[in-house]
This record gives C-alpha cells, sequence and structure tokens, in this order.
C-alpha cells in the first residue's frame, strides 16, 4: 500500500456532519486516508481526475465512496449515477450518507447499484457508531473487486 | 304494409280528399239512381197502365159480344209498343178472349190469380212488369185486360245512366285529385319542411338551423313559429352553458394547477425537513456528547446535568420529526391494498415493543382477528401506535392487561385495543386524534402528538372509522373499523 493512497473519498457538505464522520472514522483503529469532497462536482473532478485534481493518477480510486445525496452544484444521486457509468469507478463500493429516508431516494440509489444505504442517526452515539461500522466494514471485512482501479 | 297512421302527411292528406269527395259523389249519384228508377218505374207503370185502360175501353163490345176477333184487333195495336211482351183481354171467368204475343209461337199465359175483391194489380217480377186492370161497362165489371212488358228500356236507361255515373265520377276525381295536388303543396309544404328541420335537429344536434317561416297565420304557421322560437332559447342555453362549462373546466384546471403547486412544494417542504431539520438536531447532540466525553473530568455536574438536558431535548425534537414525517407520508402516498391477517401484523408488532417492554408485567390477550383488505405497511403503523401507547399508558399497573380483538356493531366488524392504564376523561376525546393533542403531562408519559392522528389518518385512507371509550384510572379501548373488512372476512373464510 502506497503512503498516498486514498482510501476513503467522502463526499459531504455539511462541515459540522463532516467533523463529525471525520471524528468517528479516525478515531477507529483503521488508519484512514480520507479526501473530502464538498459537493458533486469537486467529488467527480477528483474521481475522474479533473480541474484541481488533474494531475491525479486515475489508477489509484478509493476502496470506498462515503456519499450524501443532497449535494450543492452535482447531487449524489448525479454523482453515483457517473461513477456507475465510468468503468474505471464502476467497482467502488458507494455508500449513501444521508439524513433522509425518503423512500423514493432509496429506490433510485439501489436501482442506480448503491451499495448500502445508510440514514445518519439522529442520535450522534449512534451516528458515530454507524459511520465506524461501515467504515470498518468496508475497508476491513469485504474483499473488493479485483477488477478495478 | 304499412298502416295508414304511418303514411305521410301528403299521402293521407291526398287519400282523405280522395276517399271524401269520392264518397259524396257516390253517394249523390247512388241517390240520383234511386230516384231516376223510381221514376221510371212509375213512368212505366202508368203508361202501361194507359196503354192497358185504352185497350180495355175499345175490347168492351168485344167481351160483350164474345167477338174474339175485334178484341184481337184491338189488342193489336200494342204492336206500336216494343216492350210489350204479351196482352191479353180475358173474360170475369178467366178465360183469354184474345191474345196479343210480341214473339209469335209462344204460349198463352193465364190470367194470375187474384186476391178476392182486387180487379186491378201490378207487379216487377223476373224482368219484366206485369198489369191488370179491369174492363168495365156502365159501371159493372164485365173482363180483364193482363199485359206484360219487359224492363229492356229501363235497364237501357239504368246502364245509360251507370255509365254517366261511372264518367261524372273519373272526371269528378281527376279534376279533385289534380286541384288537391295544386292546394295540397301549399298547405303541406311548411309542415314538410318544419318535419325536415326537426330531423336535422334531433340527428345532427344543430340548434342554429331554422324551419323556413311562411306568411300564412295558421296554425302551422304558428307551429313554425313557436318551434323557431324554442330553438332560439335553446341555442341561447347551449351557449349559456357552453361557457360555464368552459368556464368551469378552466376553473378546475387552474385548481389543479394549483393543488399540484402546493402538493409540490409541501412535498419540497417535507424532504427538506427530513433532510435540513434532523442534522442541526445531530450536531447539537454530536457536538454536546463530544464534550462530555472529551472534557468529562473538567465539567461541574451542574454542567453535566445541562448537557443531559440539551441530550434529552434533541432527541425530543427527533422524535417529533419523525413523527411528522411520518404523518405527512401517510398523507401523501395511496394505501396498497391486499388481503392481509391483522393477527400476523399485531404478531409482528408485539415482536418489535418486546425490547422496550421487557421489564414490564404486561398481559397481552389476542384474540381472534379478521383478514381484511389493508395496505400491511400503514396497518403495522396503526397497531404499532395503538399498542405502544397501550404500553405507556399502563405503565403504572402490575399487571398491565391490554386486549386486542373484535367485536360486532351494528353488524360490522371492528377491532379493538383495551387496556386497563390510566385511561382519560371522555370529555376530551374530541381531541384525541388532533394533530399535537395530548391528554397527559409531558412529565407523566412522554409523546409527540402525533402519533393518533397519523393513526386516524391511515384508517380514514382505508375508508373507515376509529374512536375511543375511556374513563380515568380504569384503562381505554380504541376501536377502529376498514371499509372492506366484512367482505374480506366472509372470502377469507370461504377460502
Amino acid at each position: 500500500m502506497k503512503i498516498e493512497e486514498i482510501e476513503i473519498l467522502l463526499v459531504e457538505d455539511d462541515p459540522l456532519d463532516l467533523e463529525m464522520t471525520l471524528r468517528s472514522l479516525q478515531s477507529d483503529h483503521v488508519n484512514n486516508r480520507i479526501e473530502v469532497a464538498r459537493d458533486g462536482e469537486e467529488a467527480l473532478d477528483f474521481l475522474f481526475c479533473r480541474g484541481a485534481y488533474s494531475g491525479r493518477s486515475p489508477q489509484q480510486q478509493p476502496k470506498l465512496i462515503l456519499l450524501d445525496l443532497k449535494l450543492p452544484k452535482i447531487d449524489g444521486l448525479e454523482v453515483l449515477r457517473e461513477i456507475r457509468a465510468t468503468p474505471r469507478t464502476r467497482a467502488i463500493p458507494v455508500v449513501i450518507l444521508t439524513s433522509s429516508a425518503e423512500q423514493r431516494d432509496i429506490i433510485e440509489t439501489y436501482k442506480l447499484g448503491v451499495n448500502s444505504y445508510i440514514q445518519k442517526p439522529v442520535d450522534s452515539a449512534q451516528f458515530r457508531q454507524t459511520v465506524k461500522t461501515a467504515g470498518y466494514y468496508w475497508l476491513v471485512v469485504n474483499r473488493p473487486s479485483p477488477a478495478r482501479g | 304494409m304499412l298502416k295508414f297512421r304511418d303514411y305521410s302527411i301528403k299521402k293521407k292528406l291526398t287519400l282523405m280528399n280522395m276517399l271524401v269527395s269520392g264518397t259524396v259523389l257516390l253517394l249523390a249519384c247512388t241517390a240520383f239512381g234511386v230516384y231516376e228508377m223510381t221514376t221510371f218505374r212509375a213512368n212505366m207503370v202508368r203508361s202501361l197502365s194507359i196503354q192497358a185502360q185504352i185497350v180495355g175501353a175499345n175490347s168492351a163490345s168485344a167481351l160483350l159480344f164474345n167477338d174474339a176477333k175485334s178484341a184481337a184487333n184491338t189488342l193489336s195495336a200494342l204492336k206500336v209498343a216494343p216492350t210489350v211482351l204479351s196482352g191479353g183481354i180475358y173474360t170475369l171467368a178467366g178465360e183469354p178472349l184474345a191474345v196479343y204475343r210480341r214473339d209469335a209461337g209462344g204460349h198463352t199465359p193465364p190470367l194470375p190469380p187474384m186476391p178476392p175483391g182486387q180487379t186491378e194489380e201490378h207487379w216487377f217480377a223476373d224482368k219484366e212488369l206485369s198489369l191488370i186492370r179491369s174492363i168495365v161497362f156502365q159501371g159493372k165489371l164485365i173482363g180483364m185486360v193482363y199485359i206484360r212488358s219487359d224492363l229492356q228500356e229501363m235497364n237501357d236507361g239504368l246502364l245509360r245512366y251507370g255509365g254517366i255515373v261511372v264518367a261524372v265520377l273519373s272526371v269528378s276525381m281527376t279534376a279533385a285529385f289534380l286541384l288537391l295536388m295544386m292546394f295540397q303543396r301549399a298547405a303541406t309544404r311548411p309542415i314538410l319542411q318544419l318535419a325536415e328541420t326537426a330531423r336535422i335537429v334531433s340527428r345532427e344536434k344543430k340548434y342554429s338551423v331554422r324551419a323556413p317561416s311562411t306568411d300564412n297565420h295558421d296554425e302551422v304557421g304558428l307551429l313554425i313559429e313557436a318551434f323557431n322560437e324554442m330553438l332560439a332559447q335553446i341555442q341561447e342555453r347551449d351557449a349559456a352553458l357552453q361557457t360555464s362549462q368552459e368556464e368551469l373546466e378552466q376553473r378546475v384546471a387552474q385548481r389543479t394547477a394549483e393543488l399540484d403547486a402546493t402538493n409540490k412544494e409541501l412535498e419540497a417542504f417535507t424532504y427538506s425537513v427530513a433532510h435540513d431539520l434532523r442534522a442541526p438536531l445531530r450536531h447539537i447532540q454530536g457536538f454536546s456528547d463530544l464534550m462530555m466525553e472529551s472534557f468529562a473530568s473538567q465539567l461541574e455536574p451542574e454542567a453535566k446535568k445541562y448537557l443531559q438536558r440539551i441530550g434529552e431535548g434533541t432527541q425530543q425534537m427527533g422524535r417529533l420529526i419523525e413523527d411528522l414525517l411520518s404523518l405527512a407520508q401517510v398523507g401523501r402516498q395511496e394505501p396498497r391494498l391486499q388481503v392481509t391477517g391483522l393477527s400476523s401484523i399485531v404478531q409482528e408488532v408485539l415482536r418489535d415493543l418486546k425490547n422496550e417492554t421487557q421489564d414490564r408485567d404486561i398481559r397481552w390477550q389476542v384474540g381472534d382477528l379478521p383478514f381484511v383488505d389493508c395496505d400491511p405497511g400503514l396497518m403495522k403503523q396503526v397497531f404499532y401506535n395503538l399498542l405502544s401507547n397501550a404500553a405507556k399508558y399502563t405503565r403504572p399497573r402490575n399487571p398491565a392487561v391490554i386486549d386486542i380483538g373484535q367485536v360486532s356493531v351494528e353488524g360490522q366488524v371492528v377491532n379493538f385495543v383495551r387496556d386497563n392504564g390510566v385511561g382519560f376523561n371522555m370529555k376530551y376525546a374530541h381531541k384525541l386524534f388532533g394533530v399535537f393533542q395530548r391528554l397527559h403531562r409531558k412529565e407523566d408519559f412522554e409523546g409527540t402528538g402525533v402519533g393518533l392522528a397519523t393513526v386516524q389518518r391511515i384508517i380514514h385512507k382505508h375508508g373507515g372509522r376509529i374512536w375511543a371509550e375511556a374513563e380515568i384510572d380504569k384503562g381505554a379501548t380504541f376501536f377502529f373499523s376498514l371499509a372492506a373488512q366484512k367482505n374480506v372476512r366472509q372470502a377469507a373464510n370461504v377460502s
């Protein structure tokens, strides 16, 4: 594993949620390298090595994408659609981490091939536990597809 | 075959007129015919009688002297009358003295017997007229004259008359027919045009047509005028109706659009509530938790208590948001009905409630429950709310007894949930299902005041009814019915 390898792409626009999520992920014993995108456009730029990320090697892709649905510029659904439409990013596990438990959001994201849908619990202890568990599951327990990158 | 009443007016008029004029003419002709015949016969009898009297007067002496030759001579004068078949002079004894016959070789007719006391007679019989006249000399009856005449003349006359009648009739009828044709057109044309107009109106629903008006001020003229007026009124009303319908449609479309917009707004609102209202709550709680974790050693007990209060507040608000969202969602979605056993739903809910009631002594008594046409997800929400309420308000009871079952109310199956909890005052029963309405203080029983409102909305969406009966400190019973419950139950029993 290379030092600069990014393990998680966290797409989150809410600074407080971001802080809590980062805290939960980093306090874990897994030493996660996390890249943060503050909106959908930034997330796609990072994944497809465009704009500010044009110098990045497209060979290195995160092991997990934590994606909020309600995002500025390009929303989570659109980001997910593009990820699944692109061969290089298609196999990356995407976990939706959002406040909404709207039926149509859940249905729509699963249609687009999301790996997991997590509603951010209002209870903060639960929230942090959930984020930790998800990170642990996808980064440590889960065997990723060898075909990616 | 067409019946008379199905004939067109034109044909009816023609037929009627021809029939009337024909009958009148025929009657007149018949009357004339009868008169003619009667006159003719009277004339015949008179002229034959005169002839007989002349013969009788001239043959009186021949009779007195029994001179057959002279009598025959007198009789021969009858030759000039071509219709006379035979004539004879008879003695009082009825013996013929002399006989004349138009056709030689015929037999001598005997004198027909006469009724006693009668000496003169005539009668028509078998194409001939017979006539008997007495011969009187110096006031004394001395013999009889008997003359027979054929009816050839009369028959010829009648035949001629018949010919004339036929000729007159046919000429008159033809003339009548022609005249009729001429006048009938004037009389029937407005009616025919009116009928045609009515046909167009009824067939094409075209109210703009008008029957051509006539200058006649007769009944038909009035009818046409009235008909046209009626059409004008219908047309006017039609137009008004059309206008109001268009207005109505436009208004409906506008309202629908407004409603759609409102619905969309509402949806956006709840969506935004779902997303945006939860986040700050999570943050408040998250960071107060972090403070508690990270700075526990530096915090005064009072500060810790406040942090705990913050936590309680956010949790309450979290529940409120969840409940409001679920209420809004119930309002938006239509129930997806399927036949479901309520027992299995109750069992599911009881499993869900197990955790929060594990330290309680609750006797759940689940009776027979029906199969109903319902949305299972929504029905689970109903039972979850009612059962968790029952559990909540029986908290002071040990043991708590909660009955779930069905009863028949006015022939309808009604489900109920009964508890022996704290109950409530029926005075406030009307507030039970209102949003944010609570009948208990928060410090006694927690809650948002949204649960029963959601339950009621679900029941209404199923076409049902919900109500409650309670008494303070004795417990409460919630009853609810569903629209199609009875039928489905029967169907379930059959299967």
